[in-house]
């Protein structure tokens, strides 16, 4: 319990779906050029999620053209249009940094099914 | 004699610590927050009788039991109870506060510069390098045992003494700092809050008093 907890209340975002470390997202980023805004998508795998309250942040790595990509963002930024969860994952660590050392098939994260639970 | 001219707006407050938030460009912004809730004007002084313009703000809640009879005497005469601490601040325009008139954080605009005096976090006893920002030694190159030192504090028989003000280590930190020209991001009416990009000094539950900048440069 912090006493800015109440301030930092009223900024935080309510439509962020539950998610964690492993699980693929694809997040709707807003990008404004000029007087111009659109979305980006960057979609990919989250290797953690650090911090709390209202300065968490998460980080979403992916492989592009053979070159690993991390991008990190608060997770209550208004610069996201949305995140979307597409699939969940089956790891057992809140970090996945061990990622970044492999490549290919090994970098790969078992997808969770929900039945065996 | 000159007379000062300046007006001043100012209030004490307490930092509470500090955020983070987003501006109207969604770019993350610091946020440091204070509470500067009920400040009451206890005292004006004039040109004629105490021979300079300024008002005297009372903040903070203190026991009414703890504080002594002539103290109470003053609150009471400004018709409040009595507060932990009082500022006075000199400005010209005295003429728009009445006693016992209670100000809070809408004299300040959203947007507008301010600076903010509070007292500096305690170092305790600190070396020549952290207080003063000395280079120290060589790391290797064959220094030894020899590496945060000051070096040479003089010459030799020509003084043969230490010059006064010399840079030496000691007490660092709880000095008086102000920081000047940080925006105040938003305030919060309501809780008399004030929140303010950037930084200011000393630790949470400091006193700091705000006011608007007096250097500002657009």
């Amino acid at each position: 319990m912090n006493i800015l907890d109440d301030l930092d209340a009223k900024s935080l975002r309510h439509d962020i779906p539950d998610f964690r470390a492993g699980d693929t997202v694809k997040v709707h980023v807003n990008i404004v050029e000029g007087s111009r805004s659109r979305v980006q998508l960057f979609q990919g795998i989250v290797i953690g999620r650090s911090g709390d309250g209202i300065r968490e942040t998460f980080t979403v790595r992916k492989v592009s053209f053979q070159v690993g990509v991390e991008r990190t963002w608060p997770v209550h930024t208004p610069v996201l249009e949305k995140i979307e969860l597409v699939s969940r994952g089956d790891v057992r660590r809140a970090k996945l940094y061990y990622l970044r050392k492999l490549r290919g098939k090994a970098a790969k994260v078992r997808e969770k099914r929900d039945n065996v639970k | 004699m000159t007379v000062n001219t300046r007006t001043v707006k100012g209030l004490l407050g307490k930092k509470l610590g500090m955020t983070q938030g987003w501006d109207a460009d969604n770019k993350l912004v610091p946020i440091t927050v204070v509470e500067a809730g009920e400040n009451v004007i206890t005292q004006i002084k004039n040109l004629e009788k105490d021979g300079y313009a300024a008002i005297q703000l009372a903040y903070g809640a203190i026991e009414p039991r703890k504080v002594d009879k002539p103290t109470t005497g003053h609150f009471a005469k400004a018709g409040s109870t009595p507060r932990r601490f009082l500022a006075e601040i000199r400005t010209a325009d005295t003429d728009i506060y009445t006693v016992g008139q209670s100000i809070g954080v809408d004299i300040f605009e959203v947007g507008s510069k301010l600076d903010v005096v509070g007292t500096s976090k305690g170092k305790g006893f600190a070396g020549v390098m952290k207080r003063h920002g000395f280079s120290g030694i060589h790391a290797s190159h064959g220094a030894h045992k020899n590496h945060r030192k000051p070096g040479s504090v003089g010459a030799g028989t020509t003084p043969s003494r230490v010059l006064k003000g010399k840079k030496m280590p000691g007490r660092m930190g709880t000095d008086r700092v102000t920081t000047l020209n940080l925006t105040l991001h938003g305030v919060d009416l309501e809780k008399g809050l004030l929140l303010i990009k950037g930084a200011v000094p000393g630790p949470k539950g400091q006193l700091v008093f705000v006011r608007n900048a007096v250097k500002e440069t657009d």
